[in-house]
């Protein structure tokens, strides 16, 4: 460690203003940073400053997917292996699942530091951490089966238009994870829906054994064949096809509950959006008239990406509501939408991305009439 | 007795190296300063040259905004430097103190024959005037103003803060004598803020010619601040005035004495010192006879007043003028490796991002690393937990950031100080340096609004 950060001094001045790779000075540096916590002091104000800092923070969200990474691989090896009538023991299955996602991972973060790193060093800022997190959400919200090629595509719009342009991490508007799921959903509709992207080969159809559909449990349900529906465990535990991490329940709790006992994700957010899907599954429920509006309103939070929408999307800080009574009317109606799009909107069968990225243009204005009540009241007051 | 008043928001940083409850007096350091940069938006023209002998109580600069508003000498001896920062700013009038103090005399009558004119006249003489300060702006305050109240937090709730009780436990008289003078100020009322989690010292519960008011509460309770908002919040146009207790008993013996003695006593705290505890010292006192064989080796931060809001000082360098803490923590010029990443069980956070949360009882030696890169803000709702007032410190923050001069003042900008975001800039994920935005804020309010 010790001759790892001698050499570091070393060649530190080379990537200093006036250095020979001075254009190369936020890689430098973030990866400094990235090995070793600087040796910066205060200067002014507060003389201490809390352990926590940005990298912290996103580790623990990434730390807070691996369940949903994990399991979403295995889960892609299942599917490929029942789709093909083939039997496997688990670890085939977990390693047919790591052979496919992994390079969707690796893809997705090559592409978007990439282009991190580009833009700090024109910027001259330090490299921000916060697509560490986007970078894993991009693959766990993507069909199996997506191009590569389609996933660098969408990574760079994502972070180029979704938030770049913007002034980076912080200043965004739309979730850049969900702004890459919505880009490829709109412009590649076949590689994004339908019944066959789901699963890993059956876009090629080779081997594929004639009685495996390969239908998500949503579309079952939007096409109102609720008797093909798998069993409620098998949705809570995720095994179903769908997007790669967004199936197991199970695992997105995990990580809720992570999130929320090191306090980083938002509690108010993810218990008003389940809140907000409920009422809108109970109202659909007494108002049915079709199959799809009586299933109950507790499964639709097991269908499609609610849950994952839920805990890891609808939380994320700079696109949600800011203020503690915004962030409950954001989360309700990201709920309320999601169930609304997707039960009602016969064009998508998921409700949860547009119903967040909806939410996202409109947290603004919901913080705006939070704080223009608190500024009422101080003139109310200054009257009195 | 009024009711309590609780605070649920807020912070209490355990560190190590609280003051033990031991007076000692300080021998008589070799220098004492007063340093204008300690008054908030005076600007200082000099009354002394290098070489001047003064007396305790002599002029040694006035403020140009206010003339009548007197900064005086701690102790007698001769004027030996004056320090100058950048563009000749006065930073530090250095005295070489005599062996025997000598003090100017005050005439002073008996307080009840005295107008509220001449008893202002005594103050602004004797350099006390600048004791008292107002919100907005934590200026010294104006004596053309009433205030609509006046404020005393008798209580410090910041990390390693000084037991007030216990210092002000033995000038009972002179604290009341200093009350008395406040009231000759003004007709509004005067709130003693007192904690109620433990008995309160008799010098306050027994004050006459105040209202008391008792708080609970994590820090920032103590901050006077706060409890404004709290007890009387400002609305615009609004003037409070407020005070620390120690000023009080200054001022007291001021009437009682008629002469400036600045004794006082601060809490000598930190992991670094040795020897933890009270010392009986006069005002503007040198801290070299205070650290002296009493601190640990190393790379040193000396600061007079708390960790959160204090000044960096040398370690010959002088206690300011409102403090009555200097703190010793160690610098933190280290890298380490993966910090980020390690399970934290030493270290300490507010949030339960590392493993020390499962040590609840544990008191930290905290060091002045920054812990990490400046960043945009990310992370939302971080800054409401420490910040007990109503205000929304995130978006105050951006309308200073724009200077929107009417969002500032709609948002709040009146009720608060860089004090009372101290805990904010200390949790703050994206390390921003939030008290020097608000006190740029502050400052643009009062440009504009004069």
């Amino acid at each position: 460690m010790k001759s790892l950060r001698r050499y570091l001094d070393k060649i530190k001045p080379h990537f200093e203003k006036g250095g020979k790779f001075e254009k190369l000075h936020s890689t430098f540096d973030a990866f400094e940073t990235f090995m070793f916590v600087p040796d910066k002091v205060t200067s002014k104000g507060a003389h201490i400053r809390d352990s926590i800092d940005m990298k912290r923070t996103m580790a623990i969200v990434v730390f807070a997917l691996l369940p949903t990474v994990i399991f979403g691989m295995w889960n892609v090896g299942f599917h490929h292996f029942k789709a093909t009538g083939q039997e496997g023991t688990m670890f085939e299955l977990f390693w047919l699942g790591f052979l496919r996602v992994f390079p969707i991972i690796i893809v997705s973060y090559l592409v978007g530091l990439g282009i991190e790193f580009a833009f700090a060093q024109y910027r001259g800022h330090e490299v921000n951490e916060g697509f560490l997190v986007s970078g894993m959400l991009i693959p766990l919200v993507l069909p199996v089966d997506v191009p590569l090629w389609m996933v660098a595509l969408a990574t760079a719009f994502a972070v180029v238009i979704g938030k770049e342009v913007f002034g980076g991490t912080g200043m965004n508007i739309l979730n850049p994870a969900l702004t890459a799921r919505a880009f490829l959903f709109f412009a590649y509709p076949s590689y994004m829906s339908g019944n066959e992207v789901w699963t890993h080969g059956m876009m090629s159809g080779e081997g594929i054994i004639d009685s495996y559909t390969g239908a998500t449990p949503l579309a079952d349900a939007a096409a109102g064949n609720i008797s093909n529906l798998p069993s409620v465990s098998d949705m809570f535990l995720g095994i179903i096809p769908g997007s790669i991490g967004e199936t197991s329940t199970l695992a997105i709790l995990i990580g809720a509950a992570i999130l929320l006992f090191t306090g980083i994700g938002s509690a108010r957010i993810m218990i008003s959006t389940v809140v907000g899907g409920l009422v809108m599954g109970l109202i659909f429920n007494l108002f049915a008239v079709n199959p799809f509006m009586e299933i109950p309103a507790w499964e639709h939070l097991l269908l499609g990406g609610f849950a994952f929408g839920a805990v890891f999307m609808a939380t994320d800080p700079v696109s949600a509501a800011q203020t503690a009574k915004g962030k409950i009317i954001y989360g309700f109606l990201i709920g309320f939408f999601a169930i609304l799009i997707r039960v009602i909107n016969p064009a998508y069968p998921e409700g949860m991305m547009l119903a967040i990225l909806l939410m996202n243009v409109f947290a603004p204005l919901i913080d705006h009439y939070v704080i223009e009540g608190n500024i009422k009241k101080r003139l109310k007051r200054a009257k009195v | 007795m009024s009711k309590v008043i609780k605070i649920k928001k807020g912070l209490n940083i355990s560190m190590l190296g609280t003051a033990e409850k031991v007076i000692k007096k300080a021998n008589r350091a070799q220098f004492y300063a007063i340093k204008p940069t300690d008054f908030k938006g005076i600007r200082p023209k000099l009354l002394v040259k290098v070489g001047d002998r003064v007396k305790a109580g002599t002029p040694v600069f006035f403020d140009k905004f206010q003339p009548e508003v007197q900064f005086t000498a701690p102790v007698s001896g001769e004027i030996t430097e004056i320090t100058r920062g950048e563009r000749r700013v006065i930073l530090e009038i250095v005295i070489k103190a005599d062996l025997e103090i000598e003090y100017e005399n005050f005439e002073i009558d008996e307080l009840e024959n005295l107008s509220r004119d001449e008893v202002v006249e005594i103050l602004q003489k004797s350099g006390l005037w600048a004791s008292i300060r107002q919100r907005p702006y934590s200026t010294i305050a104006d004596p053309n103003d009433d205030p609509k109240a006046i404020f005393i937090s008798a209580f410090d709730t910041a990390p390693l803060a000084p037991d007030m009780d216990y210092i002000v436990q033995d000038s009972k008289s002179d604290f009341q004598k200093g009350i008395d003078v406040l009231s000759k100020l003004t007709n509004s009322s005067i709130h003693l803020n007192i904690n109620a989690d433990y008995p309160a010292a008799e010098t306050y519960s027994k004050a006459k010619g105040v209202a008391i008011n008792k708080f609970t509460g994590p820090h920032p309770t103590g901050n006077v601040g706060v409890q404004i908002n709290k007890i009387d919040p400002i609305n615009k146009g609004d003037i409070v005035w407020y005070i620390y207790p120690q000023e009080i008993i200054t001022i007291g013996r001021l009437f009682e004495k008629r002469i400036y003695d600045a004794t006082k006593i601060i809490a000598v705290s930190g992991s670094e010192v040795k020897n933890p505890i009270y010392y009986k010292i006069i005002n503007g006192t040198s801290i070299k006879n205070l650290i002296e064989n009493n601190v640990t080796e190393g790379e040193l931060r000396y600061i007079s007043g708390n960790v959160l809001t204090g000044t960096k000082i040398s370690k010959s360098g002088f206690v300011s003028f409102y403090d009555s803490q200097i703190t010793i923590i160690p610098e933190g010029k280290h890298h380490e490796f993966f910090g980020w990443a390690k399970p934290g069980f030493k270290k300490y956070t507010a949030s339960r991002a590392l493993l020390s949360w499962l040590l609840p009882d544990r008191k930290y030696c905290l060091d002045t690393n920054f812990n990490g890169g400046n960043r945009a803000y990310v992370i939302t709702g971080e800054y409401e937990k420490v910040f007990p007032m109503n205000i929304f410190p995130v978006q105050l923050i951006k309308a200073i950031l724009v200077e929107d001069i009417d969002k500032m003042e709609q948002l709040g900008i009146y009720e608060v100080d860089e004090e009372d975001f101290a805990l904010c800039e200390y949790v703050c994920t994206s390390k921003t340096e939030v008290q020097s935005i608000i006190r740029k804020g502050l400052d643009l309010m009062r440009k504009e609004m004069s």
